[in-house]
């Protein structure tokens, strides 16, 4: 027995091309397509599932350290500000050096958040080690 | 509030011992609880209302009542060290006045069978022997009954349900969102012949009164279930029955094929009524709620369109997708209406897998049961945990509702695991 959604929308509808658009390269807009549905729009993340992204020293620390998370992805057993998080974060590193530094530069400047500037040039020397 | 029901028709056997010792120390018309004036927050159907029975107790998972009347909860992390909260109401006004806790370690499971307390971590099952009143004998040195289960961090939790034949059964969730090659990457596919359903993703069996079982002792039961939270025993059918959470991100991992807004309400959650052998199709398939089909996961060749294979069972109900069913309950008793007896009712915890479409779920709803089986739609029975339309839609929840529990008068119980509020909704006609 089926139960219809409540938003009535058809299980066949034609998703749009994607594939095609081109790549963005604005912080906001890679922040939406690669990191808000787990860490939701207003980067407070999901308790118990995923981290929030406001004033953790991840966050507003070192850099090469958070770069390499949206690299290499994280999924260890530590406490963030206190809290554990269970769910895993994969690996992002199809996203080109510009993506990653305009994402961690907005991450970093929103959410409340206030810290200098992530770099291109800081991204590909992290990927490179 | 009067209790409408005669005691002569309110005789579960099993509630009969306990019921002697409630009588002797407590007054004959029991349960005379009133509703707090704002019934806790809560919207309810007409004559039904509700007390913040207690507040603050922690991060509180699936939660059991006694025969008598007193509650004990689990919480997900250890609150100054102890992870089992027992609640005692002296005075019968329905607020819990006296807090006792033991029990080093934090978990899901909490179940009253037998005489016994079961309680698990996220790796273990224990029980406490129950005494004439309730309460537990040995707080600080439970039986282990299971141990060695497997936690690699995600869908951690071991839900439990204890059979009418001396059997456990432990939601063991898989570690892994689809069994990609890598987990939640985009486009990453299905690892073949999925090596994680061995040891997880189903529900195994074991001996509900044996020491220090591990898988070797029991039996994988059911398979293909992503991650079971919500767990009960049907009485009626002598069957369990579980609530799966269904896999995330769709448009995440595969955007092609998916648009935001059909990953915000597909798969559907899925209720199954599993026999011992079945197969639910996790991570191979999942269940499209508006097609009303099984289709083939993404990870392993799907369009969002082609049919699963027969192989696997089909849901005994299906609900909009990302809610989170966190408690399932069969109602057994006389307090609410007819048309409650033996329906289930489900606690939503709330969805995070819409974003960036506004979230959903945060209530208990009820399903109608006819003879064993889902009949009808289910209905909003319990709304208004999150506080706000706006922070239900947010996802920022005051209230998030996890665990249900039936009192000896018929009280539904619901936990929230976010403030640690322990509801209690009782029937006032
Ligand atoms: C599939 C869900 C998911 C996605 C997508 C995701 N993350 Fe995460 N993220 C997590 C989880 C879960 C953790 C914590 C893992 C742990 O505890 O081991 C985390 C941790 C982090 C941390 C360190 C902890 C903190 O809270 O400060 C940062 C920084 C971070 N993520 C940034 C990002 C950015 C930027 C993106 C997008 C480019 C992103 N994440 C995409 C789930 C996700």
């Amino acid at each position: 027995m089926a139960q219809k959604s409540p938003a009535k929308k058809a299980g066949t509808a034609k998703p749009k091309a994607t594939g095609a658009a081109p790549i963005a390269e604005d912080g906001k807009t890679v922040y939406a397509q690669n990191c808000l549905s787990c860490h939701q729009a207003d980067g407070g993340g999901v308790p118990n599932m995923n981290p929030p992204l406001i004033k953790t020293d991840y966050v507003l620390g070192d850099k090469d350290r958070l770069i390499k998370i949206v690299l290499n992805g994280f999924n260890e057993r530590v406490e963030i500000e206190g809290e554990m998080y269970n769910n895993v974060m994969p690996a992002l590193n199809h996203l080109t050096d510009k993506q990653i530094a305009a994402v961690l530069t907005y991450v970093r400047n929103n959410f409340g958040n206030k810290a200098s500037a992530v770099t291109p040039v800081e991204v590909k020397k992290a990927r490179g080690k | 509030m009067k209790l409408k029901v005669a005691f002569s028709s309110f005789i579960p056997l099993i509630a009969a011992a306990g019921l002697l010792w409630y009588n002797a120390n407590k007054p004959l018309v029991a349960n005379m609880v009133n509703p707090d004036a704002d019934n806790a927050g809560l919207k309810l159907p007409a004559g039904f209302g509700a007390l913040r029975a207690a507040e603050n107790v922690g991060k509180a998972r699936h939660l059991a009542v006694t025969a008598g009347g007193d509650i004990y909860v689990k919480l997900n992390r250890p609150k100054e060290g102890k992870g089992i909260v027992y609640l005692q109401d002296a005075n019968d006004d329905g607020k819990m006045d006296d807090t006792k806790m033991f029990g080093n370690y934090g978990g899901t499971g909490m179940y009253i069978k037998n005489g016994y307390l079961y309680a698990s971590s996220d790796t273990e099952v224990f029980r406490y022997k129950l005494n004439e009143n309730g309460q537990v004998t040995n707080p600080e040195a439970p039986e282990k009954i299971v141990t060695g289960l497997i936690e690699r961090r995600q869908h951690e939790s071991k839900s439990i349900v204890v059979d009418n034949n001396d059997n456990l059964y432990v939601n063991i969730g898989a570690y892994s969102n689809s069994c990609q090659e890598k987990d939640r990457t985009p486009g990453s596919m299905g690892r073949k012949g999925c090596p994680i359903l061995d040891s997880a993703g189903g529900i195994w069996q074991f001996k509900a009164s044996k020491a220090n079982q591990t898988y070797k002792d029991g039996v994988r039961y059911a398979t293909g279930l992503r991650n079971v939270v919500g767990l009960d025993w049907n009485q009626q059918n002598n069957q369990l029955f579980v609530m799966q959470h269904g896999r995330d991100q769709l448009h995440d991992l595969f955007p092609a094929l998916y648009t935001v807004q059909q990953s915000a309400i597909y798969p559907a959650e899925c209720m199954y009524a599993l026999k011992k052998g079945d197969n639910a199709g996790w991570p191979y398939i999942y269940f499209n709620q508006d097609l009303n089909k099984k289709i083939v996961a993404p990870e392993y060749g799907g369009d969002g369109k082609k049919e699963g294979s027969k192989e696997y069972i089909n849901p005994a109900a299906a609900y909009p997708g990302h809610m989170a069913p966190n408690g399932l309950l069969f109602y057994t008793g006389n307090m609410f209406p007819e048309k409650y007896k033996n329906g289930a009712f489900i606690a939503f915890h709330g969805s995070w897998n819409r974003a960036p479409e506004p979230q959903a779920g945060f209530f208990v709803v009820f399903q109608p049961f006819k003879d064993g089986k889902p009949s009808g739609k289910y209905e909003v029975f319990a709304d208004g945990f999150s506080g706000s339309p706006e922070k239900t839609a947010s996802g920022r929840a005051d209230h998030k509702p996890c665990g249900l529990a039936q009192g000896p008068d018929g009280s539904l119980y619901v936990s929230d695991d976010v403030k640690g509020t322990i509801y209690r909704i009782v029937y006032n006609k």
